[in-house]
Parts: C-alpha cells; sequence; structure tokens
C-alpha cells in the first residue's frame, strides 16, 4: 500500500471523528447551560480550550459569545477544526482515494460536506442547530459503519482506524481536562446538584451517559466518571479501550515496532493513573492529561516516521505531501 | 416512436449503417431488423438505462472551471452502436501497425542517426522546429527500441468511403477507458444482439496493456512493478488513469509517490519502505515530467525520473521524447516514412496535407482558407484549430495573420466529411458524425484494439467530436460474417 493512501485514510478517519466530536460537544453544552444557573454556568469558552484554538480564534472575535463559538466551531472555515473544515479535509483526503474506499463511502462524504456547507446557517441557528449537528454526528457514526461493513481488514482499513481512534482519544482527554477545570472549582455540598449535572454533561458530550448508567451505576460522582471515561475495558470512547484498540490495528500492520512501543508506554501509563488523587485535585488531573496527551503525539509521531514520511535512503530532494497532514 | 429506416436520411453523406433509405449495409443488418422491431418508448427505454448505469458506474470525464472547481461530468454515450465488417477492420488493423511500427523506427532514427534526414526524406528544418523534439532523448536506447508504446489514432471516412488517418496521438492518448466502459454499458442493454451478432470482444485491452508495459520491465526476473503515474484527481482524464490502474492491478502513483535515488533507481513509497518499480505508465506530458531534466516548477513529476531512464533501471511508456513523431507537420511526411523505413506502400492513407512552411502550398492555403481545415502543428482537444466551411470573415483573417507569422506551425486539410452513424436526438434518431479511435500497442508484440473509441457530434451537421467540446460517444461494433 502506498504511504501516500495510507495517510489519506488515516486522515479521513481524523477528521471525521472530528467533525462529530465537535458536533457532540457543541450540542452538549448547549443543554447543559440551560440547567445551570447563570451565576455558575461556564458559558461557551471552554469549547474554545477544548479544541485547542484559543490563539486562532481571538484574532477573529472579541468576546466568547454563543453566536461567536458556535459559529466558530461549526461553520468557519478559517478555523481548521471547526466541523465544516474537518468535513472539506475528510472529503479531500478521501477523493483522492476513491478507487480505494467503497464507493457509497465517498458518496456519503461528498453528500455531507456539501449538506454542511449549504445548510451552514440553519446550523447556527438556535433553533435549528440541533438537527443540523444531529445529522452530521449520524453521518459520521454511518461512515464507520459502511467502513467495517464494505472494506477488507487490510491494512488500509486498520488506517482508517487508527486515525478514528487516536482522535477520539484525543477529544475525551481534552473533555475531561477543560471540564473539570473550569465548571465547579471543588466539590462542594452546596453545589452538588449540579457537580453531578456537570458530568452528566462530561459523559453525555462522550456518548457516554447510557453506559455508564448500565456498567456502573453508581450516581454520577467525579471519581467514577473520571475512571469510566480512563479505564474502562469495553467502552469505545474510553482512553484504555482506544489505546487497546489502536493496539491491536497494529497487530495488522508491518513494521510496526517502534508504533506498538509508544502505544505500550501510554497503555502503562493509562493504568497507572491515580484515579482518587485526580478526583481530588484539579492539577493532577490536568497533568496526567498533559502526559496522556504528549504520548497520543508520540504514537502520531511514530506512525509518521515508520509509515508515511520514511526516512529517504537517497539523498534526492523530494517534495512532502502536505495537504492531507494538516491538523488543528 | 419506432423507428422507420424508409425515412432515415442519409443525405449525399456516408453513413455507418445505412447505405440509403431503407437499405442497411449487409453488416448491420441484424441491428437495424433489431431497432425497428423496438415499439414506440423502448429505444428510449434502452437509452435512459445506459445514462443511468454510466451514473450508477461512475463513468464520469473531469472538467474544470473556474467557478464550481473540477467537476465529474457523466460520460455522453449513445446506445446505437456504430458497426463495420470485420473483413474491412483487418485491412484498419494491418495499416495502423505498419503505420505505428514505421514511427517508432522514425523516431529511434531521429534520436539516433538521422538516417532519414541525411537520405534527404525528410527536412532537417521540420525537425528543427519540432516543439516535441526532447534533445535529452538524443542517444537514448529505450527497451526494444521501441518510443511509443501506446498510441491513439484518429481515424475518419469520407463520403466515398476511404477510410483516412487523421492524426497520431503517441504522447499521452485517452479515451480507451471509455471504449471498455461503453462496451460494458451496451452489452446491459442489447444482451440479445451479443448472443448471436457475432460482435467481436474488446475487453482483453488491460491485460494486453499490462503485458506490453511489463515486457519492456529492465528486470530480468520476477513479476515487474508496474505503475501508473497519474498528475491527479483534478486531471480530466483522472477516470481513466485509475480505471487502467484497477484494471491491470497496479498502483496509481502520483509523482510524490516516486522518489529515484542516488544509483538512478525508481523506488515508490509504501508503508512497508521503498519499493522498487519497474515501468512507469505516465499520463503526464514530457515536460512536467522530472524538474531536474524539463520543466523546474512541475511539481506533478519525479526528479531524477530521467536519470533512471537514461540509466536503463526503469522504463517509461510513452518514453520521452516519442511526441515528435506525433506533429501534424511530420504527419504529412507519414506515407514517406513508412515507404522509408519499411519499403512498403501506405495500407492506410493520410489526408491530403498541405504545409504551410512550403511557399506553393501556403499560397494555396490562404487563398483557400474557406474550403480548409487549418490545424496548428501542436495543439490536441480540437484547440485552435479553422474550420474554413463554418468560419467568419475576422477568424479566417485572424488565422491568415498567424499563417504568416508562423508558417512552420500549421498545416491545411481539404474539409473531410466525416462519415454518419444513426443516432438518438431527442425522440428521433438522425445522423451524426462520427470519427474513430483505435489504440494500438507496441512492445515485443503489437496489438490493435478491436475497432475503437468512436466519437461523434452530436449537434446537427456538426464535425466537432471531442467530448472536452460536447462530443458523444458509441460503441463500436466489429462484426463478423453476416453480423449484426
Amino acid at each position: 500500500m502506498l504511504s501516500r493512501v495510507a495517510e489519506n485514510l488515516y486522515w479521513l478517519g481524523r477528521y471525521m471523528e472530528r467533525a462529530e466530536n465537535t458536533g457532540r460537544i457543541v450540542n452538549v453544552n448547549g443543554n447543559l447551560l440551560l440547567d445551570l444557573p447563570k451565576g455558575i454556568a461556564p458559558g461557551w469558552q471552554p469549547l474554545i480550550e477544548i479544541t485547542g484554538s484559543e490563539e486562532i480564534y481571538r484574532k477573529a472575535y472579541n468576546d466568547f459569545e454563543e453566536r461567536n463559538v458556535v459559529r466558530f466551531l461549526v461553520g468557519d472555515s478559517q478555523n481548521p477544526s471547526s466541523i465544516i473544515a474537518s468535513l472539506s479535509m475528510a472529503r479531500e483526503n478521501a477523493r483522492t482515494i476513491r478507487d480505494i474506499i467503497p464507493r457509497e463511502s465517498w458518496e456519503l462524504i461528498n453528500e455531507l460536506y456539501l449538506f454542511a456547507r449549504d445548510n451552514v446557517q440553519a446550523g447556527l441557528s438556535k433553533r435549528g442547530r440541533y438537527d443540523y449537528l444531529k445529522r452530521i454526528m449520524r453521518a459520521s457514526q454511518t461512515f464507520v459503519g459502511l467502513s467495517g461493513g464494505a472494506m477488507s481488514a487490510d491494512p488500509g482499513y486498520e488506517f482508517l482506524c487508527i486515525g478514528r481512534i487516536l482522535e477520539r482519544a484525543d477529544m475525551t482527554t481534552r473533555i475531561i481536562d477543560v471540564r473539570s477545570a473550569s465548571l465547579i472549582p471543588k466539590e462542594t455540598s452546596g453545589l452538588l446538584p449540579f457537580e453531578n449535572i456537570q458530568w452528566i454533561s462530561v459523559l453525555k458530550s462522550l456518548t457516554a451517559y447510557q453506559m455508564y448508567r448500565q456498567h456502573v451505576q453508581a450516581r454520577v460522582r467525579r471519581a467514577e466518571a473520571l475512571r469510566f471515561l480512563l479505564l474502562d475495558d469495553d467502552f469505545p470512547r474510553s482512553v484504555y479501550r482506544c489505546v487497546v484498540l489502536v493496539d491491536e490495528s497494529l497487530d495488522e500492520l508491518p513494521k510496526r515496532e517502534a508504533p506498538k512501543g509508544a502505544v505500550a508506554r501510554l497503555k502503562k501509563m493509562v493504568k497507572s493513573g491515580n484515579i482518587a488523587k485526580m478526583a481530588e485535585s484539579n492539577s493532577a488531573l490536568h497533568e496526567f492529561i498533559d502526559e496522556l496527551q504528549i504520548e497520543f503525539g508520540q504514537i502520531h509521531n511514530e506512525i509518521v516516521r515508520t509509515y508515511f514520511h520514511m526516512e529517504e535512503p537517497a539523498q534526492t530532494a523530494t517534495q512532502s505531501q502536505s495537504q492531507s497532514a494538516a491538523t488543528a | 416512436m419506432t423507428i422507420r429506416w424508409r425515412d432515415y436520411k442519409v443525405g449525399g453523406l456516408y453513413d455507418e449503417v445505412m447505405k440509403g433509405a431503407g437499405r442497411p449495409r449487409d453488416h448491420a443488418r441484424l441491428l437495424t431488423r433489431y431497432l425497428a422491431s423496438l415499439d414506440e418508448d423502448e429505444l428510449f427505454s434502452i437509452q435512459a438505462a445506459a445514462e443511468l448505469s454510466i451514473k450508477e458506474m461512475g463513468i464520469t470525464f473531469t472538467v474544470y472551471t473556474q467557478a464550481e472547481g473540477s467537476i465529474d461530468r457523466a460520460w455522453p454515450l449513445d446506445v446505437i452502436p456504430r458497426v463495420m465488417a470485420a473483413d474491412e477492420w483487418r485491412r484498419i488493423e494491418s495499416g495502423l501497425k505498419q503505420r505505428v511500427h514505421a514511427l517508432n523506427r522514425f523516431i529511434n532514427d531521429i534520436y539516433h542517426d538521422q538516417k532519414i534526414i541525411k537520405d534527404g526524406k525528410f527536412p532537417r528544418e521540420v525537425l528543427a522546429k519540432s516543439v516535441n523534439f526532447r534533445k535529452e532523448c538524443v542517444g537514448v536506447d529505450p527497451p526494444l527500441g521501441v518510443w511509443a508504446h501506446i498510441c491513439g489514432s484518429d481515424l475518419v471516412r469520407d463520403n466515398d468511403g476511404t477510410v483516412y488517418v487523421l492524426e497520431d496521438n503517441l504522447r499521452v492518448p485517452s479515451g480507451v477507458s471509455y471504449m471498455l466502459e461503453n462496451r460494458q454499458v451496451v452489452k446491459r442493454v442489447f444482451p440479445e444482439l451479443f448472443e448471436n451478432g457475432g460482435i467481436l470482444p474488446v475487453d482483453d485491452y488491460p491485460s494486453q496493456l499490462f503485458d506490453c508495459l511489463a515486457a519492456l520491465s529492465p528486470r530480468r526476473s520476477g513479476v515487474p512493478e508496474v505503475v501508473v503515474l497519474t498528475p491527479g484527481i483534478y486531471n480530466s482524464a483522472y477516470f481513466e488513469h485509475s480505471y487502467l490502474a484497477q484494471q491491470m492491478g497496479c498502483e496509481l502513483v502520483e509523482g510524490g509517490d516516486l522518489q529515484v535515488s542516488d544509483d538512478n533507481f525508481v523506488y515508490m513509497r509504501t508503508i512497508e519502505g521503498l519499493s522498487r518499480v519497474d515501468v512507469v505508465y505516465r499520463r503526464i506530458d514530457d515536460l512536467f515530467l522530472d524538474p531536474e531534466t524539463f520543466r523546474k516548477d512541475s511539481t506533478l513529476g519525479v526528479p531524477g525520473l530521467m536519470r533512471a531512464w537514461k540509466a536503463g533501471n526503469v522504463a517509461l511508456a510513452n518514453a520521452p521524447g516519442a511526441g515528435v513523431a506525433d506533429d501534424k507537420v511530420v504527419y504529412a511526411y507519414v506515407p514517406d516514412i513508412i515507404r522509408y523505413y519499411l519499403d512498403e506502400d501506405p495500407i492506410l492513407p493520410n489526408v491530403p496535407t498541405h504545409l504551410c512552411i512550403e511557399e506553393k502550398s501556403r499560397a494555396y492555403v490562404l487563398k483557400n482558407l474557406a474550403k480548409m481545415v487549418v490545424k496548428p502543428a501542436n495543439e490536441s482537444g480540437g484547440y485552435g484549430m479553422l474550420v474554413g466551411p463554418v468560419s467568419t470573415k475576422k477568424e479566417r483573417d485572424a488565422m491568415a495573420r498567424r499563417i504568416k507569422k508562423d508558417p512552420r506551425n500549421f498545416i491545411a486539410q481539404p474539409v473531410i466529411t466525416l462519415s454518419t452513424v444513426p443516432s438518438i436526438v431527442g425522440k428521433h434518431v438522425e445522423p451524426r458524425h462520427v470519427d474513430l479511435r483505435p489504440f494500438i500497442l507496441s512492445s515485443d508484440q503489437m496489438h490493435v484494439t478491436t475497432g475503437g473509441l468512436t466519437r461523434v457530434a452530436m449537434r446537427k451537421g456538426s464535425l466537432v467530436v471531442n467530448s472536452s467540446q460536447g462530443g458523444g460517444s458509441k460503441d463500436t461494433w466489429i462484426v463478423e460474417g453476416g453480423g449484426a
């Protein structure tokens, strides 16, 4: 398999997942704000922090009003991690490998992009937003299903999965990080109901609420929620589960020593996390998540080095493909 | 409407299917009888079914527009086929082989001893002004001495029934994928005719192409690594590039996927690491092939590819520089070229051609512009042409100025009234003009496609068949015996 094709598949997986995740956090935040009293409501700024795009945001907008933040995250093509930009990049990546991915997948991505582009105004309105985002999240899930149901489990498929899963794990940690830091400082007894609401919203942004209730049963508390999202063996968006999935995908690829080494390190690190301490202290949690993110970066780098941009044996200068490698 | 062949107006033209009203050609009897048996709406629902399968199969060509970027258009196909008798085709086939064989000898001679010039059979000044002559190729010995491995020659038939070669495309001719797909579609909609019509198959082309390319491999052992090099998704023929790669089971690569090592071997980057490439079927023009040698600003090509080719470590098809014979002035000399290298008379005639570089011819052309077709020597796709009978005085004057300024760059030919084939036009069947592009493969053996791609000018009276300019296409049936 050509490196370029593998790289395109990897980024296709990442961008589709990113569009879905962004849709999810916008949707859930809107709901959360309706439930919290004005005084302690965190507003929309945390979403900018979650997506790590404060710098670009501040260049274009002066405040963190709902309208601006939603526009930035959903329909602003200047923001490389907005939904519209993610879908546009997903489409560009898919387009060059139309013959590799199932035809229906290409059609789905193409239609989704055109829908998102042509209906962006509806997506920005309070009323139309829910349906708009729901359709995008659905389509992303459909894409996952189509790929699993119509692509041979060859290296190409594994690259698609690895891209998707890494993006997913990354988003899970970002959401935990920002939410726990910015919502309510401590488990103040007087604010307990709202503490619950905020953790419920965290779980919901990761579609984890239902599974949490089924598998944890305990009422939603910070420690249990953290354990579920970081360590659960079975929940598809828990960091640990994601790491296992990446590891399994790598087993299907050649030359996997270095990337697998990085995955093994991450696995160990996740398991060693001290949940009790992180439940107590925001800074402990933040530190831990920082370390995780560095490891995600390492895995990405190893994959790029091993499969996409190998060290060249000959000294001939060659251009690299930068179009697909754009990242937020 | 039911087709009534008695009402079909051939006019004064040569029609490929009908000799005249109500009188089909022998090899078209089955076809015409079948079409006439269809009732009111059947023919149109067949045409609609064909268009739908084209959409579903994703057979497209790409048009680039400023406003919309690149868009894929559904390939235009008229389901009524063009038919030709196998006996006639066999003569054409041998004529094409003869022609391309001689052209390859010519190209090889031009890049080596230039005997044909020394012997006074080909003017040096024509070569001196050829924009497709590549001095970088002088002295290179490509495998088997063949330069133009894939050639697409355009054939036209005049009123009197004579088939002429109109031009030879020796650089990166396209269209063969449409020939193959047209057959797929038409087989689906006319299964009855294929069961007993004696129609010869066309689908062997991808394996013949692969064999043709594989035979060029510099590595003698193992299965050679053949790749198709495309400029990318914005190229109008991208569909064909990816189609052929898929059909041959080869990688479709872009310039960035390949690299050339310091010891002049070509590799492609795969997830397993670098993997050696033996043969590149390149669909990129010469000048974009290698920024080390040709255009430095090319991002489509592969730096060092020419080094590797010259070192004999990789085969390029077609070889760089093969386009030197794909020049409309050189075209005029092809009959002489055939006689010179093969000592045979040409089987297929050229369209009579006036070279504007020759003073007498030029005077004649300038005086008769309104009656002639004038073509620039090195354009393809029908661009830059003047079709005298439908031109305005202003266009003719502009052309006259261009000819006087650069006579070497122009040839003129009498207008050939292309033959016609019944075509579906709105709710009727009317004659429309066609040409034919067969493809000729040359390496250790030669192959000619069975028939080729028939292109049709869908506008009434129009002679312009290029798909980029609104032309359509037809399946081409070579029919054995009494036939379809």
